[in-house]
């Protein structure tokens, strides 16, 4: 792969909630949640109190690997700085929308392994970018 | 047709708590949800038909509906104020009645005196939906989420930019009859092609006009219909239905047509073998090829090759579509495209489209939105119609 990096990725600090201050927290110690249910057993994202294949408000935060596959992208071209915007299947299930760096834009593809890559947005969170792993 | 007698309430549930400090908006809708299953004995996933006013965050009911992760064949989101869920309860009789959905549910829900208090910081009111922290700084666009279903498909299916392209291409013969359309051009493939990539794999001209302006529709009983002059264009059915992220569980290779075409035939009594011209609502070429697909008109994965060689073009293809230029050439006043969908198609069963695409013999005709993002959360609207006296 080449070693063209991208241009600097924007970091906008998240909006936290209630439900989703504890997803928030982990990323400043750099863990990625997504929110088990332990009534179905199903994991789903983004997190929320109520489990929304089964209903059930049994659900919990599961640490995540990091690890996952690009489901698809699109970057953003007639822009001063292009940046990729992508969803990302996780190891864990659920897919995430997320931004790829440290990348050469014209080479990345569905399928291609990423994994998580936090940058602090100086208030307490990181955002969840992805590189390739 | 009556809602007398046509329409049960089954379950009711009113929230405890006064002060909702620590919770969330869209969680106390889904509580109260929650609640009002309980009461009625009945599940989430009997659920077909959500009704809901501006205290929800986000758009209509949609993103509320991701939340709860609801699979609906009818959304209301009729903003009265304080009154609006009484009017839903009727809207709900309404869609009972007329056998569009069988279990409706109407959340309220909110925390004036928490938001005051809380220590977190959270907008006030309906605010930020619940997906924004998880979206909001990835920087989606328009474009770029549409780009994303579109690489998507091109990667499953083998759906080209050259065939996207087509839709464009048949947008543009029929906008050079249009002396109001934006663009009155007619384009080649080539043109599209090298047109600059706006956000992969999306070029400028496959992303539909931006303009101002607007629309109307008036719909009358058949009563006051056989007293007008104009040519009569009979409702023969229609679907609704939302569809989103649901949970993770991502697939941006099709739309809410998929469920709510299926909804409108078989109301309408016809199949797609039937429709003599399509409005298909075109924000991108790739929401028209995915549209296509979903409605039937051909193979999931086959619109590519429906589309391409023109085959969209009054007069030229087996599927004249938008031919007013749609969305794409034409017209798509403040960035909604639906009303001039269902413009363009009474127009064509009226026999009133220019004549150079008037569709011969126009007796059924479809229209369909798409509303929100392709490539996250959208609303989809099918209405088929009929040439016909009152």
């Amino acid at each position: 792969m080449s070693e063209k990096p991208n241009s600097k990725p924007q970091v906008r600090a998240p909006r936290v909630n209630h439900e989703t201050k504890p997803f928030w927290d982990a990323t400043a110690e750099g863990k990625l949640l997504v929110k088990k249910c332990n009534d179905c057993g199903e994991n789903h994202f983004y997190p929320r109190t109520f489990c929304p294949f089964c209903f059930s408000d049994n659900t919990e935060f599961l640490e995540c690997s990091g690890k996952g596959v690009i489901y698809t992208y699109s970057v953003t071209r007639r822009t001063k700085e292009p940046w990729a915007i992508a969803y990302v299947t996780l190891e864990e299930g659920p897919t995430m929308m997320t931004n790829l760096i440290n990348c050469d834009f014209d080479n990345l593809s569905i399928g291609q392994a990423v994994e998580v890559a936090f940058i602090d947005t100086g208030e307490g969170t990181a955002l969840p970018f992805f590189q390739p792993a | 047709m009556t809602i007398k007698g046509k329409a049960y309430i089954a379950g009711i549930y009113e929230h405890p708590t006064r002060e909702a400090t620590g919770k969330t908006v869209p969680q106390l809708h889904a509580e109260v949800a929650k609640g009002a299953l309980e009461d009625a004995g009945l599940t989430k996933d009997d659920i077909d038909a959500y009704y809901c006013a501006g205290d929800v965050p986000g758009m209509g009911g949609i993103n509320q509906a991701e939340y709860m992760g609801l699979k609906l064949r009818q959304i209301d989101s009729t903003e009265t104020g304080g009154s609006s869920y009484v009017l839903h309860v009727n809207h709900a009789a309404q869609a009972i009645a007329t056998g569009h959905c069988k279990v409706a549910l109407i959340t309220l829900a909110g925390r004036p005196r928490a938001d005051a208090k809380d220590k977190i910081r959270v907008r006030p009111g309906g605010g930020a939906p619940a997906e924004y922290g998880f979206e909001g700084p990835f920087r989606p666009t328009v474009t770029n989420m549409y780009g994303m279903a579109a690489m998507r498909h091109m990667h499953e299916f083998g759906t080209t930019s050259e065939q996207l392209a087509w839709v464009k291409v048949a947008a543009s013969h029929h906008a050079q009859y249009n002396e109001h359309a934006v663009l009155r051009d007619v384009v080649t493939v080539e043109d599209v092609l090298n047109s600059p990539i706006i956000a992969d794999p999306l070029h400028r001209l496959d992303c539909c006009v931006v303009s101002d302006g607007g629309g109307a529709i008036i719909v009358v009983a058949p009563e006051i219909a056989k007293q007008l002059k104009r040519p009569a264009v009979r409702v023969l059915g229609a679907g609704e239905a939302p569809k989103h992220l649901n949970g993770g569980k991502v697939d941006l290779t099709f739309s809410g047509a998929r469920w709510s075409g299926p909804d409108a035939f078989s109301e309408a009594g016809v199949t797609p073998a039937d429709i003599k011209y399509a409005s298909i609502y075109d924000s991108f070429t790739i929401t028209v090829v995915e549209t296509l697909e979903d409605l039937g008109f051909c193979a999931k994965g086959e619109g590519g090759k429906f589309v391409a060689d023109g085959n969209l073009i009054s007069g030229v293809g087996k599927l004249p579509f938008n031919t007013d230029g749609g969305g794409l050439c034409n017209n798509h006043p403040s960035d909604r495209g639906g009303i001039t969908k269902v413009i363009e198609a009474v127009r064509q069963l009226r026999g009133e489209a220019h004549p150079k695409v008037q569709v011969p013999n126009c007796d059924i005709a479809l229209a369909h939105g798409t509303g929100g993002l392709l490539g996250s959360r959208m609303g989809s609207g099918t209405l088929i119609m009929e040439r016909g006296d009152a």
